[in-house]
């Protein structure tokens, strides 16, 4: 551990401590002032670089491009000009072939203030992302912002070769403010902490096989992990998505009614499954390949 | 919103620096982005989420020029309700910045 936490560092400093020190180049920097047309009018101040910054950089010597969203500015939000940026990075990843686009993702999805231009932006970013992948560039999502990862970049992250994850990390589609609001609190309570993190944290992306790698919150093990996925490729193929499909079927069929979290890790056999909320990152990943067995086999 | 402008004199001009920014634009936050300007004078340009407070701003803005005395620098703002207090740490957190940077 470094000590620092990664989800308490602004998206730059994240940045900082993710690449090889000192080789990140940036593009449309501050001050070239690419911010959003749409705030000013609604008496919103806008950021020097729209909550994003993005670039080059080396990671173990590699050459990557690297995007990090800024959770605190909008939530994360993707409007126009965020999204832009993130959709020409990949394209530019596209003509000069990095060994990997490394995206540190904290949004809520897609910005309410800037509505359709940012909808669209968002499928931008998902269409450009798809081409990285489907061009055998490494893409790895780095998820570990306070905020966490929902709607639109939620989606993007699954675009992805690989996703990682702290333990306090969190992704989603819809948040559970949106849950509770569109279909009640007793769908799902979004004052219960506990509830919430057990349910979209990074331990049950891991358990249930939904994100790739599960670390602590600390900056030098997302850089280790992003270093473990520079090789990693998963062509988006028919098998792969037809295997992909099956497995969230097994996993609505276990969890026939709608079980807690604690209900399902039990029901995939995962072992002293009350206290996984209290276990560090390196516990949990040991848990794992029980669950995976069970779902692949339908059940505990 | 409210856009205000501030020119300070008799500074001196800092050793050659790239731009810098500081801060997150965020409730009770802001960024700061420090950079080259012509001139001898120091600029400051501040677009802030809460009106009617100009008269604050100017003296937390005094205070800093009087600490600091920098000439020839553009400092650009965009606040989101930041206290004064805050607003003098990430000035100073900037200046730091900027000595620590080289073009």
């Amino acid at each position: 551990m470094s000590g620092a936490s990664f989800a308490e560092m602004s998206a730059r400093e994240r940045l900082a401590a993710v690449v090889d020190a000192g080789s990140f180049h940036e593009w449309l920097p501050p001050s070239e002032r690419v911010m959003s047309p749409h705030l000013a009018q609604l008496g919103v101040p806008a950021a020097f670089d729209d909550g994003v910054a993005i670039g080059r950089a080396t990671l173990d010597g590699c050459a990557i491009f690297v995007a990090a969203q800024e959770g605190e500015f909008m939530g994360g939000g993707v409007g126009e000009v965020h999204g832009a940026k993130l959709a020409g990075l990949l394209r530019r990843a596209l003509r000069d072939r990095p060994a990997a686009v490394v995206m540190l993702a904290e949004s809520g999805g897609v910005r309410l203030h800037e509505a359709n231009a940012g909808l669209i932006a968002v499928s931008e970013v998902m269409r450009a992302l798809l081409d990285v992948r489907a061009a055998g560039i490494a893409t790895v999502m780095l998820i570990g912002g306070a905020n966490g990862c929902f709607g639109g970049m939620g989606i993007v992250a699954r675009c992805a070769d690989t996703v990682v994850m702290s333990d306090i990390a969190r992704h989603a589609m819809s948040g559970p403010e949106v849950i509770e609001s569109s279909h009640g609190a007793g769908e799902f309570d979004s004052r219960d902490r506990a509830l919430v993190w057990r349910t979209t944290g990074g331990k049950h992306r891991w358990l249930t096989g939904d994100c790739d790698a599960l670390v602590e919150d600390d900056p030098a093990a997302f850089r280790a992990a992003a270093v473990a996925a520079l090789g990693t490729h998963r062509p988006m193929t028919l098998a792969a998505l037809q295997q992909e499909s099956a497995l969230l079927q097994r996993r609505t069929d276990v969890d026939g009614d709608n079980a807690d979290a604690f209900e399902l890790w039990a029901l995939l056999g995962v072992p002293d499954a009350q206290a996984v909320p209290d276990l560090d990152a390196a516990a949990v990943r040991v848990r794992r390949p029980v669950a995976l067995a069970a779902l692949a086999n339908g059940g505990a | 919103m409210e856009a205000l402008h501030f020119s300070f004199d008799g500074g001196r001009a800092p050793a050659p620096f790239a731009p810098a920014l500081v801060g997150v634009v965020a409730s009770g936050n802001l960024e700061v982005l420090v950079e080259p300007a012509a001139g001898t004078g120091c600029r400051i340009d501040v677009d802030t989420s809460a009106r009617g407070f100009g008269a604050i701003w100017e003296a937390v803005l005094r205070d800093f020029h009087e600490r600091h005395g920098l000439a020839g620098i553009a400092v650009s703002i965009h606040d989101m309700g930041a206290t004064p207090a805050v607003v003098s740490l990430r000035l100073d957190q900037a200046v730091s910045a900027i000595r620590g940077a080289t073009p």
